[in-house]
């Protein structure tokens, strides 16, 4: 793994697996009576937002105060910075205020790229979504979840996702969460099938290493996880579809459909639900739906991408022998 | 004025020969000719050309002097080889008016490093909605003969058809941005394999063909001529090719960029590959070389667009679009056009003078390299390797993709009738 996190393609399998792995332990962390590690005492995280986030922003802000980080929360939106020279500015005043890392999102897609390769700033630098490109601790929450429910919690330890196969449904071609997943779902063995109206789907999908379908019906009963992608009300007006009532009768999941799907497949959403048009309420409140979770799991992931990228003066990730796993695994919790 | 012997210059890349420039105007060509009291440029194995004409500069002035002027940007010109450049309207204000392209055309004379054409606004304010004043600015003391929203397409097909026609009455030609709005809203670079990875808003290829494929229409219905910016894709070379073999009056440019650089170029997120229309895939690229070297492309222009430091040291959808060309297009074309074997040296005089003056109707540029005529020209060591230093430009933009890249060819010495504008290398 590299310096910076700024795409899911960036992660080899043993990294995904070691960041995952290190999450189960960050999890553990959660049900303690004291929720807070020492690990990043005296390290400042800087939460650069261009971007309105709400869920985003608090769950890396929880996961940089249970490990005991300084954070310095700065949203950019509405203020006068929206200009590209304004990111250089601005990266490069935190860091002379000696920011440790830097959570960056952005409405335009490589924004974090530019940050973490321009020579701007020197701070390990992680993407929390940028425009329609990746938000890698997206996937990473996601694939950890399905790794809890589908293989298990210690089970799952060490483990990837091969031969799982996963559908993606909805608005890909806006997705930063498909574009993600579908990188990091099958760096972890899965199979991912995209299922979408053709307007939503990316000119060029042909390269990704997916299947793309236009029938929903025809995939759920092969599904072991349903993710449901958030379609924009507004891409109505721009002839991505005819009407919400349209797409939803072609792609919304619904009981009817869920019942489709095998006994032990779940539902997933990254939030947040438009309901009655992606999925029903009866969806969204069913025992497989794993939206509540997902949020939880997001602050481990989010804790174990920190730790790792920041926490010892061995890069943890960038090295994942066994040996040195081990230890890293096992320092937090200690 | 004194006179100019060059010595050993290979004229169009022929057999080494002397030329005797006497004031403004080539004396004589020929072997053995004697220097007398001439002053002698020692060209042994270089390549003289006819001086580079350029179809598509923007030059900025008036409005964006922090940019480029009309002064930095024709020493650039001269640095390149060129001895005209066609400066495109999209100033502030807009060149819409006889006014503004006076302005722009005395300033190219009173600077004197190359002669500078301005290209006419086809309608008010590049807005699409209303017919510039096309025959004043034609009648004005810059002779306009070229006419461009370039920067914006001309998208409105009545307009466009209007605009064609009323042109032929001096001569003019409508130089079109093939762009179709809708299909491009929110583009940032081309539509593809590339794009789709990047989550970058994609530019499609049709966006260009369905314009160029309805334009070289109303030029046929219209019995006008048209003439295609910067085309960049397969598909616009074929409607460009099938438009040619049924007799319809286009012309066509593209530019060095789209003929060595391609899409996969914006995986870095680096600005300076960002431009419109943006860089294409190899396919592209290959059938673009093609189609230069069989004529169906006519030209080679640089679409030199020069921003400042700060427009491009950003994130990628914050950036402006363009790059600077006019210092580096005739290596590009060397590298390849010439290396590959797809065009002699004499090709390359009528890809980069010959044609676009006569598209321009520029007088007094393009014209052979023999006695009689001003003696605009250009010396090139084509042997010359090195890496492209972009802190060496005159340009007063330095937003070039080709900088650390090894390019060959190297011009040495710029001629505008018979003064020089650049001696080995350095400007005059």
């Amino acid at each position: 793994m590299k310096r910076h996190l700024i795409s899911a393609a960036d992660l080899t399998r043993d990294d995904a697996v070691l960041i995952l792995d290190t999450a189960e332990e960050m999890a553990r962390v959660a049900d303690r009576p004291i929720k807070k590690l020492p690990t990043l005492r005296g390290r400042t995280v800087c939460n650069l937002f261009f971007e309105d986030s709400t869920r985003t922003r608090i769950s890396f802000e929880a996961a940089e105060k249970r490990l005991s980080a300084d954070v310095i929360n700065f949203a950019a939106k509405g203020s006068s910075v929206s200009k590209g020279e304004s990111l250089k500015d601005t990266a490069q005043t935190l860091e002379a205020m000696g920011v440790d890392a830097v959570v960056i999102r952005h409405g335009a897609s490589g924004a974090p790229y530019r940050l973490a390769n321009s020579g701007w700033i020197d701070a390990p630098v992680i993407n929390a979504g940028d425009g329609t490109h990746q938000h890698p601790t997206q996937a990473l929450l996601d694939a950890f979840t399905m790794r809890r429910r589908l293989i298990g919690p210690d089970a799952g330890l060490g483990q990837d996702l091969a031969g799982r196969r996963i559908t993606l449904v909805g608005d890909v071609l806006h997705s930063r969460v498909a574009r993600s997943n579908v990188d990091l779902l099958h760096t972890l063995g899965a199979e991912v099938t995209l299922v979408a109206p053709p307007t939503l789907v990316p000119v060029g999908v042909e390269t990704w290493p997916c299947e793309v379908s236009y029938d929903l019906d025809s995939v759920l009963p092969k599904s072991d996880a349903v993710m449901m992608l958030r379609v924009q009300r507004e891409r109505m007006n721009a002839a991505f579809f005819p009407t919400e009532r349209e797409y939803s009768r072609r792609y919304g999941l619904d009981g009817e459909r869920m019942a489709r799907m095998p006994e032990h497949a779940l539902v997933m959403h990254p939030g947040p639900m438009v309901r009655g048009m992606e999925i029903t309420a009866e969806v969204a409140d069913s025992d497989r739906c794993t939206v509540i979770e997902q949020v939880a799991n997001g602050v481990s992931v989010r804790m174990a991408v920190l730790y790792l990228l920041l926490g010892g003066n061995e890069p943890a990730v960038a090295h994942p022998s066994p040996a040195a796993t081990r230890t890293t695994r096992s320092a937090p919790a200690s | 004025m004194s006179k100019i012997l060059i010595r050993g210059a290979k004229v169009l890349g022929g057999e080494p020969q002397e030329v005797l420039i006497d004031g403004e105007t080539i004396a004589r060509v020929g072997t053995g000719i004697d220097a007398g009291d001439a002053s002698v440029v020692e060209a042994g194995g270089k390549i003289l050309l006819p001086g580079l004409v350029d179809l598509h500069t923007h030059l900025r002035e008036p409005g964006r002097e922090d940019s480029e002027t009309v002064l930095t940007g024709t020493r650039a010109a001269a640095s390149g080889g060129y001895t005209a450049v066609f400066a495109m309207a999209n100033t502030f204000p807009v060149a819409d008016t006889a006014g503004v392209v006076e302005q722009v055309y005395r300033l190219g004379q009173e600077h004197g490093y190359c002669d500078v054409q301005p290209i006419g606004a086809v309608t008010v304010g590049l807005e699409g909605k209303k017919l510039a004043e096309l025959g004043a600015m034609h009648e004005s003391a810059a002779g306009v003969t070229v006419f461009s929203d370039d920067g914006k397409c001309v998208d409105d097909a009545v307009i466009m058809r209007r605009a064609l026609e009323y042109v032929k009455a001096f001569g003019g030609v409508v130089a079109q941005h093939a762009q179709e709005p809708r299909l491009t809203e929110g583009a940032q670079m081309n539509e593809g394999i590339v794009s789709a990875e990047l989550g970058l808003g994609g530019w499609p290829a049709v966006a260009e063909e369905s314009i160029i494929a309805r334009d070289v229409l109303l030029a046929e219905h219209v019995g006008s001529r048209v003439h295609i910016c910067h085309l960049s894709t397969a598909g616009s070379v074929e409607i460009v090719r099938w438009a040619k073999s049924r007799g319809i009056d286009v012309t066509a440019e593209v530019t060095p960029h789209h003929l060595l650089l391609t899409d996969e170029m914006v995986r870095t997120y680096n600005p300076v590959y960002k431009v419109n229309p943006p860089l294409r895939t190899e396919r592209d690229v290959m059938a673009l070389r093609e189609a230069l070297a069989d004529g169906t492309i006519d030209i080679v222009a640089t679409d030199h667009a020069p921003h400042p430091h700060e427009d491009k040291d950003c994130e990628w959808a914050a950036a402006a679009m363009g790059m600077v060309g006019l210092e580096t297009a005739l290596s590009v074309v060397q590298q390849t056009m010439v290396e590959t074997g797809l065009l002699t040296w004499a090709d390359v005089a009528d890809r980069m003078s010959f044609a676009p003056a006569r598209i321009g109707r520029a007088q007094g540029h393009g014209r052979p390299v023999s006695a009689g005529e001003p003696a605009n020209l250009t010396l090139v060591d084509s042997a010359y390797r090195g890496e492209v230093d972009p802190a060496g430009f005159a340009s007063r933009s330095r937003n070039t993709p080709y900088e650390g890249r090894e390019l060959p060819g190297r011009v040495t010495h710029t001629f505008l009738r018979g003064r020089a504008t650049l001696v080995d290398g350095k400007l005059a």
